[in-house]
């Protein structure tokens, strides 16, 4: 290694946020879920004292705030230990769940331990268009019972909706939801088509004029309820003129550690052939954090190509998501094909055109039935 | 916007926690999806709400151990509370 690098590498600022993803077991199957194709199995997750080393490890590295996920985080039953975990470390700990296998007492311990906040996911506003895409009868009922039930034990809650072509419709209704739950806050997420999404793209892409719509709405409403509901929205990119800041900067912010306990700069990343991942069955977090030839991949501006280092924006976006850039192009090193100046601009534009006006089915998110 | 009096006490909601950050240095706010930095001024003031007492008597404290004009102080903390009530990382008690 060189001088030079080695300096490069020493500078890494610590990462504020984590993501954990504890497990890929999951009772929802929505066609949008951005686990990858090829699931984790449970005898291949991290056990409770690794997790435990781990959420230690990170608060020692700088991350103050762990995003407890999935799959369904309340599938391991060791959910409580974890976040008591979390919270001893002094990690700020944030579940994300689909809300539909907690139950009160469940809650409460682990309210207890010293959970934060709930984000709980709604696949759309109605018990219809909710059960359909999550591909479970019930599941909105179970789900409205349990955010009354984290509001009522005192938990903060935000609403989460990924949103495509299926329930986009019901924006104001998801707007409404979230007043009548009594949630702080509303996470309106366009679909970004990596894993499943990408395998469902032609069921899910929203035609132009309904994503244009929906953006007025949501403005609208955030607007009208300023002070009473924060929305927060993730945009819908492959419309757009200009990439979003993936991760605000690879390997600058934010890490994730999958269920097998890889440590990755995004939760897509292990679709990118050539990186190597390093696990924290092998290394320390912060080794891994500063070292890794997959976080050092694609850091700072140095791997960027010519018409992204001379851009004024290349220090705002980043040259946009790796992911997308190797799906849409076939080479992780390219601009985001969203950005109007990548030759592959107008190419992705067609694609979204296209994919809106199929008719696909879903392809509901399942386990492969090959290996058992 | 709510302008806090003096006589009204505040405090953190659950879900937003006052901490030091050593990794960064400095102190900070976390909350869902957030974490917001915060200056000397900030941390002064903040470590000093505790859900009891009113607004009064941390700009006592705050006036006494800055050595410093009382309705100044009183004037910028309302301020600083009153932004950090319109941004849902405090509240009324
Ligand atoms: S997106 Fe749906 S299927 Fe995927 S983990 Fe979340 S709730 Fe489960
Ligand atoms: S050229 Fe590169 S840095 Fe500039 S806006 Fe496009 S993707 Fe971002």
């Amino acid at each position: 290694m060189s001088a030079a690098r080695e300096t490069f590498e020493a500078q890494q600022p610590p990462p504020l946020g984590m993501l954990a993803e504890l497990t890929h077991r999951c009772p929802l199957q929505c066609p949008y879920c951005s686990n990858p194709v090829e699931l984790t199995r449970k005898r291949d997750e991290l056990d409770t004292e690794s997790w435990q080393r781990v959420f230690r490890e990170a608060a020692d590295l700088g991350v103050l705030q762990v995003h407890l996920s999935g799959g369904e985080p309340a599938a391991r039953a060791d959910l409580e230990a974890l976040v008591a975990g979390c919270a001893e470390s002094g990690l700020y700990s944030n579940l994300i769940t689909a809300g539909v296998n907690i139950s009160r007492p469940r809650l409460d311990a682990l309210a207890d331990a010293g959970l934060d906040h709930v984000q709980l996911s709604v696949q759309g506003a109605t018990a219809e268009v909710n059960d359909r895409i999550a591909n479970l009868p019930g599941a909105f009922e179970k789900k409205r019972a349990f955010a009354r039930e984290v509001v009522d034990a005192g938990l903060p809650l935000t609403l989460n909706s990924v949103i495509h072509r299926a329930n986009l419709h019901q924006i104001p209704d998801l707007v409404e939801l979230a007043l009548e739950l009594g949630a702080h806050r509303l996470e309106i997420a366009h679909a970004q088509y990596y894993g499943w999404a990408l395998e469902n793209r032609g069921a899910l892409m929203p035609p132009r004029d309904q994503v244009m719509r929906a953006l007025d709405e949501v403005e609208a409403a955030r607007e009208r309820l300023k002070g009473k509901l924060v929305i927060d929205a993730v945009v819908p990119d492959y419309y757009a003129r200009l990439p979003k800041p993936c991760m605000n900067g690879w390997g600058r912010q934010s890490l994730n550690v999958s269920p097998s306990g890889k440590v990755l700069p995004c939760h897509a990343a292990e679709t990118i052939p050539g990186l190597e991942f390093w696990s924290v069955r092998d290394r320390a977090l912060g080794d891994i954090w500063q070292h890794s030839p997959a976080f050092n991949a694609f850091r700072g501006t140095a791997w960027m190509p010519d018409a992204c280092q001379s851009c004024e924006r290349r220090e705002i976006d980043w040259g946009g998501c790796r992911c997308q850039a190797l799906m849409l192009t076939g080479d992780a090193r390219q601009m985001d094909p969203v950005c109007e100046r990548s030759p592959y601009h107008d190419e992705i534009q067609t694609l979204a055109i296209v994919d809106s006006q199929r008719d696909d089915d879903f392809t509901y998110r399942r386990f492969s039935r090959l290996q058992v | 916007m709510v302008e806090p009096d003096e006589s009204d006490v505040v405090r953190l909601p659950r879900g937003v926690r006052l901490r030091e950050d050593k990794a960064r240095g400095g102190w900070v706010l976390l909350a869902p999806e957030r974490v917001f930095q915060l200056d000397a001024i900030a941390v002064q003031v903040l470590t000093r709400v505790d859900g009891r007492r009113d607004i009064a008597a941390i700009v006592d404290d705050l006036a006494q151990a800055f050595d410093a004009p009382r309705e100044r102080i009183s004037v910028d903390v309302r301020a600083m509370l009153s932004d950090l009530i319109a941004k849902n990382v405090l509240e009324m008690a």
